[in-house]
């Protein structure tokens, strides 16, 4: 079988998930711009402890490998570790990600103390200033003194995850420094203009120069984690690391807080709502929803039909197209050649749809160091 | 223990499905996800994922595929295996 009809394949859905993103919490302590779940207040409906032990047995029972933990600030939640442990004592892997802000020493060698767990420790530049303008004062050294904890405490590589943006794509190479400093893995995910990010998109999102740059870079280090995020760029060339597909809804999608599963991390709107794990768990959710039927079904090009790419990229990011008020037959915003910036341009009325739902908080935080 | 040191598969060696990696059915064959080194290998025939789920039960690889595989396939699947191998699926028991 060839690599191109696997493709076709994982498009057509597989029979549970590969890349399973568990948001623990919408509480958070810190308010990145441009947080994708439009995070801050805990959300009162969560899942209990209870409900939350059962559908990590459902995750081992359809052998679903691991999970991507995030949030919010999943640590926050007070049974954290309960709720990890009892995933990896499964076999399934738990792949956190944190701000780091509760990573002190006794959390750190506790998280070493367990198999099967990966930790990203998120900033957003390579500096204070650059990171913290995106994630807030204080924020960047508290991360980075949660590397060192995890670090002191003999936690193994984790990994530094990096959103790109229009000043944080300027400093690739001191982010590997950084990374190679730690012994850790480097990781760079895409600006998508999902929740608060819609705010912070058009300002932030990297120029077509900035992507063409990133392109390279990243072809010349396939050890770079990117989540698979930067298919869209593929279309410049040789494609890059990964399976260079959207796979919402076919071999990936989202679980919030308050049990809703969404196609991805990326759609946390109505729109993109598949059902609720209390009702009838998730996996009657993966395999019966009316979404994931529909987006596991071959799509069409759309606008993209005439471009000699579009089997390299296949149109871009859902997400991107439709909270930057595109349609799904257009380009991705951020297409290579130019077509979303036209596209976008050509929109007589630009109507982009409202994140739903929204858990920020209404006053701005401050960071305290602790 | 993965590959020889020639970093040639000897397929008359004795070899077994990794106990750090789990194997999921999927339409087109599997997924097979080591635990250890986070790799996710796609296993892209059902013929491959029974192969490797029987390589414990025989005495070395080419017996297994002897009892599984028309022989003409033999080589293909040599082929596959030591690339299992190097993604550290399947081991020298």
């Amino acid at each position: 079988m060839s690599a191109d009809s696997l493709r076709d394949r994982f498009e057509r859905g597989l029979s549970s998930p590969i890349c399973l993103t568990w948001e623990l919490t919408y509480a958070c302590n810190l308010a990145c711009t441009h947080c994708l779940s439009s995070s801050g207040r805990r959300d009162p409906r969560e899942l209990s402890t209870s409900e939350a032990k059962s559908l990590i047995d459902e995750i081992a029972a359809m052998q679903i490998f691991y999970i991507n933990i995030g949030g919010g600030e999943p640590m926050i939640r007070r049974d954290f570790f309960e709720l990890i442990e009892h995933a990896v004592a499964q076999r399934v892997g738990v792949k956190f990600s944190t701000n780091g802000t509760r990573i002190d020493e006794a959390a750190a060698r506790r998280l070493a103390g367990i198999d099967y767990l990966d930790a990203q420790i998120s900033i957003d530049g390579v500096d204070a200033a650059t990171s913290d303008r995106v994630r807030g004062a204080g924020s960047y050294d508290q991360a980075r003194r949660a590397m060192d904890n995890l670090k002191a405490a003999d936690f193994g590589p984790f990994k530094i995850s990096v959103v790109m943006t229009r000043e944080s794509v300027e400093q690739l190479d001191r982010f590997e420094e950084l990374a190679a400093h730690y012994g850790a893995e480097l990781r760079l995910t895409r600006l998508r203009p999902s929740g608060r990010g819609a705010d912070v998109w058009e300002a932030l999102h990297p120029t077509l120069a900035q992507n063409r740059s990133l392109y390279q870079w990243l072809l010349e280090r396939p050890n770079v984690l990117t989540g698979d995020s930067f298919f869209h760029l593929s279309a410049l060339g040789s494609p890059l690391e990964g399976l260079n597909l959207c796979g919402a809804g076919r071999v990936v999608c989202l679980i919030d807080p308050v049990g809703e599963v969404y196609a991805c991390p990326f759609v946390i709107h109505e729109e993109f709502r598949a059902g609720n794990v209390r009702d009838g768990g998730f996996g009657s959710v993966w395999t019966t929803s009316e979404l994931f039927r529909s987006l596991r079904e071959p799509g069409s090009p759309g606008a993209c039909s005439s471009c000699g790419s579009y089997d390299a990229c296949r149109g871009g990011c859902m997400a991107a197209k439709f909270f930057t008020g595109l349609e799904m037959g257009d380009p991705d915003p951020e297409c290579v050649f130019g077509h979303g910036e036209a596209a976008l341009a050509a929109k007589k009325v630009s109507i982009r749809p409202t994140p739903s739902p929204d858990h920020s908080r209404r006053i701005p935080v401050a960071v305290r160091s602790r | 223990m993965t590959l020889s040191s020639t970093g040639v598969f000897d397929a008359s060696a004795p070899w077994r499905l990794s106990e750090q990696v789990s194997l999921r059915d999927e339409a087109f064959g599997a997924l097979a996800y080591h635990h250890g080194n986070r790799r996710l290998v796609f296993l892209k025939s059902r013929e491959l994922v029974i192969l490797v789920r029987s390589l414990d039960a025989y005495e070395n690889v080419d017996e297994a595929i002897a009892s599984t595989l028309p022989q003409a396939l033999r080589d293909q699947y040599v082929k596959a295996l030591s690339s299992l191998a190097s993604s550290e699926i399947i081991h020298e028991r």
